[in-house]
C-alpha cells in the first residue's frame, strides 16, 4: 500500500516539474509584442489557411478499437501466464490439459478476430 | 491509524535514525506514529531526490552522447567548442531554452496546450520509480509491476494527442494522430513481449524477475530459453523503439513531411519538457530491457570461480547502469543506421508481422515450458 503512495507522489512530481519549468519559462522568457503574424500557427511560412480542427481519417479510430481488443486480451492473459509454470507442473491444483485447451480457445478467438480485421481491409493504410 | 513504510535497507537506516533524533524533542511530541510518519517522509524525499537526479541528470548526458554518436557515425566531430570536447554544450542549450519566449499560437486551446507536457512527463517518472536499480534499491516494489508499466506507458500517448490537437496547427494534428496510432499499435507487441517474460519468469514483480536470472550469464532470460529468448529480446527492442517514437520509427516527427510533428508549435521550456520526456523514456525502456532480458543488476558471471569473485565485488548499480548505457548506445546506433519506413509500411509491419510473430512466440514459449519443464 505504501508503495502506491510513493508512486502517487511520483505522479505529482512529474507534473510538478513540467509545471515549474513552464512557469519558469513564462517568467524568464524573452517577450515580444503579440502581432497577428507571430501568433499565427506555422504553415510552411505561408499565411495560415483555415482552422486545424478538421475531420480526419476514420482509420485512426479503427486502429484504436483494435488496440483496445488486443491490449485487454494481454491484460486478461497476465494472471494465467503468471501461474503458467505452476499450472503445467500441477502445483496449482488445476488440470494442465483443461487450462491449455481453454487458453487455446481464447487465443483462437483472438486470432480469428485479427484475421477478420485483416480480411476486411482495416489493416490496410491508404 | 495507517502508517506507510518503506521496506529497503535505506528505509531501515532512516527508521533507526529518526527515533534517535526525535529524542531531543519535548516528551509531549514523542510518539511511534510521529516517528514512522517522519521516517516515511524522509524516505520518500530520498527516493524523489535520487530518481530526479538519475532522470534529469541523465538527460543532458544522453543528449551529449547522442550528438557524439551521431557525429562519429557520420564521420564528424560533433560539438567541440564549449568546454572539453563540447561537454558544456548541452548546459548552454538548457540555459538558452530557459530564456526563450513561451506562448500559445492564436486559436490554441490554452489549458490543453500547457497541460500536455505535464501529462507526457508523468509516465516516464512513474516507470522509473518501479525499476530495481540494485538488490536493495527500488523505490516502489509493487507486485503488479509489469501491468502497471503497460498501463502507465499508454498514458503518455494522451499527452501527445492533447499537445498535437490543442496547438491548432495542421502539422501538429497530423503528427499527433500518426504518433498516437503508431504508439498504440506497437504497445500491443510491447505488452505481448512482457507477457512472454512474465510467463517464463512466473512473476509480474520486477525484482523477482531480476532475481530469477541469478547465476551465470546463461541464466539471463535472453540466453536461458534457447533462441526464443533472443527473438523476444529483438522484438522488444523493435517495439520499444517504436514506443519511444525514435528513428527509424519517428514518422510523427519526420521533418521533411511534418516539420516537428506534435510539438511544432511548442517553444521554450514546454518544448524542453517533451524533449526531456523522450530521453527519460529512453532510460526507462533501456532499464526495462535490462531488467527483463539482461539480468538487471546481476553481474555477468561466466561460471569460473575466481573471475566471478571479481565480478561480484562490483556493486549492482554499476552493472545496472553499464547495461543500461549499452542498451542506450544500441538504440542510438539503430537510430543513425536505418532509414525511415513509410507510415503504411510501419503499420503493416506491426499488424501483419510483429503481432502474428508475437502470438507464435507466446505459443512456442508455452510449449517449451510444458515440454522442457
Amino acid at each position: 500500500m505504501s508503495e502506491y503512495i510513493i508512486l502517487s507522489i511520483f505522479l505529482f512530481l512529474g507534473a510538478f516539474i513540467a509545471a515549474a519549468a513552464t512557469v519558469t519559462g513564462l517568467l524568464l522568457g524573452y517577450r515580444t509584442k503579440n502581432t497577428k503574424n507571430k501568433m499565427a500557427p506555422y504553415e510552411c511560412g505561408m499565411e495560415t489557411i483555415g482552422n486545424a480542427r478538421i475531420q480526419f481519417k476514420v482509420g485512426y479510430y479503427l486502429f484504436a478499437l483494435l488496440f483496445l481488443v488486443f491490449d485487454i486480451e494481454a491484460l486478461f492473459l497476465f494472471p494465467v501466464m503468471m501461474y503458467f509454470k505452476q499450472i503445467v507442473t500441477g502445483q496449482a491444483g488445476l488440470s494442465p490439459a483443461i487450462v491449455i485447451i481453454d487458453l487455446a480457445i481464447f487465443m483462437a478467438i483472438l486470432v480469428s478476430g485479427l484475421a477478420y480485421a485483416w480480411k476486411k481491409g482495416i489493416l490496410k493504410w491508404e | 491509524m495507517f502508517v506507510p513504510s518503506v521496506t529497503n535497507p535505506i528505509g531501515d537506516f532512516v527508521r533507526d535514525m529518526v527515533p534517535r533524533i526525535t529524542e531531543f524533542l519535548p516528551a509531549s511530541f514523542q510518539s511511534d506514529t510521529l516517528n514512522s510518519v517522519v521516517a516515511f517522509l524522509v524516505n520518500a524525499l530520498i527516493c524523489i531526490i535520487a530518481v530526479c537526479a538519475v532522470n534529469i541528470g541523465s538527460a543532458p548526458i544522453l543528449i551529449y552522447m547522442e550528438r557524439k554518436v551521431c557525429a562519429h557515425v557520420q564521420c564528424r566531430l560533433g560539438p567541440m567548442r564549449l568546454g572539453w570536447h563540447g561537454t558544456l554544450q548541452t548546459i548552454a542549450d538548457v540555459i538558452k531554452m530557459l530564456f526563450k519566449e513561451v506562448y500559445a499560437p492564436s486559436g490554441a486551446d490554452k489549458l490543453m496546450f500547457y497541460l500536455a507536457p505535464l501529462i507526457v512527463l508523468i509516465a516516464p517518472f512513474i516507470v522509473c520509480a518501479l525499476i530495481p536499480f540494485s538488490r536493495d534499491l527500488v523505490v516502489a516494489d509493487v507486485s503488479m509491476g509489469i501491468p502497471l508499466i503497460i498501463a502507465v506507458n499508454g498514458f503518455g500517448v494522451l499527452g501527445i494527442l492533447l499537445g498535437g490537437w490543442s496547438s491548432n496547427n495542421k502539422y501538429s494534428l497530423l503528427g499527433a494522430l500518426r504518433s498516437g496510432a503508431q504508439m498504440i499499435s506497437y504497445e500491443i507487441s510491447f505488452a505481448m513481449i512482457l507477457l512472454f517474460v512474465v510467463m517464463i519468469s512466473g512473476s509480474t514483480n520486477l525484482m523477482s524477475i531480476t532475481l530469477g536470472q541469478e547465476g551465470t550469464i546463461f541464466d539471463w532470460w535472453i540466453f536461458k530459453i534457447p533462441v526464443l529468448g533472443f527473438i523476444a529480446f529483438i522484438l522488444f527492442f523493435i517495439s520499444s523503439t517504436a514506443e519511444m517514437n525514435r528513428a527509424p520509427f519517428d514518422i510523427a516527427e519526420a521533418e521533411q513531411e511534418l516539420t516537428g510533428g506534435y510539438h511544432t508549435e511548442y517553444n521554450g521550456t514546454p518544448f524542453a519538457m517533451f524533449y526531456l520526456a523522450e530521453y527519460i523514456a529512453l532510460i526507462t525502456n533501456s532499464a526495462l530491457a535490462t531488467t527483463c532480458f539482461l539480468g538487471g543488476f546481476l553481474p555477468p558471471c561466466i561460471g569460473i570461480g575466481f573471475v566471478d569473485n571479481y565480478l561480484n565485488m562490483v556493486p549492482g548499480v554499476v552493472w545496472f547502469f553499464a547495461k543500461v548505457y549499452f542498451m542506450i548506445w544500441c538504440y542510438m546506433m539503430v537510430r543513425w543506421t536505418f532509414v525511415r519506413p513509410r507510415v503504411d509500411q510501419l503499420m503493416d509491419f506491426e499488424w501483419k508481422f510483429l503481432l502474428p510473430v508475437n502470438l507464435v512466440l507466446l505459443v512456442a514459449g508455452a510449449a517449451y515450458i510444458t515440454i522442457g519443464g
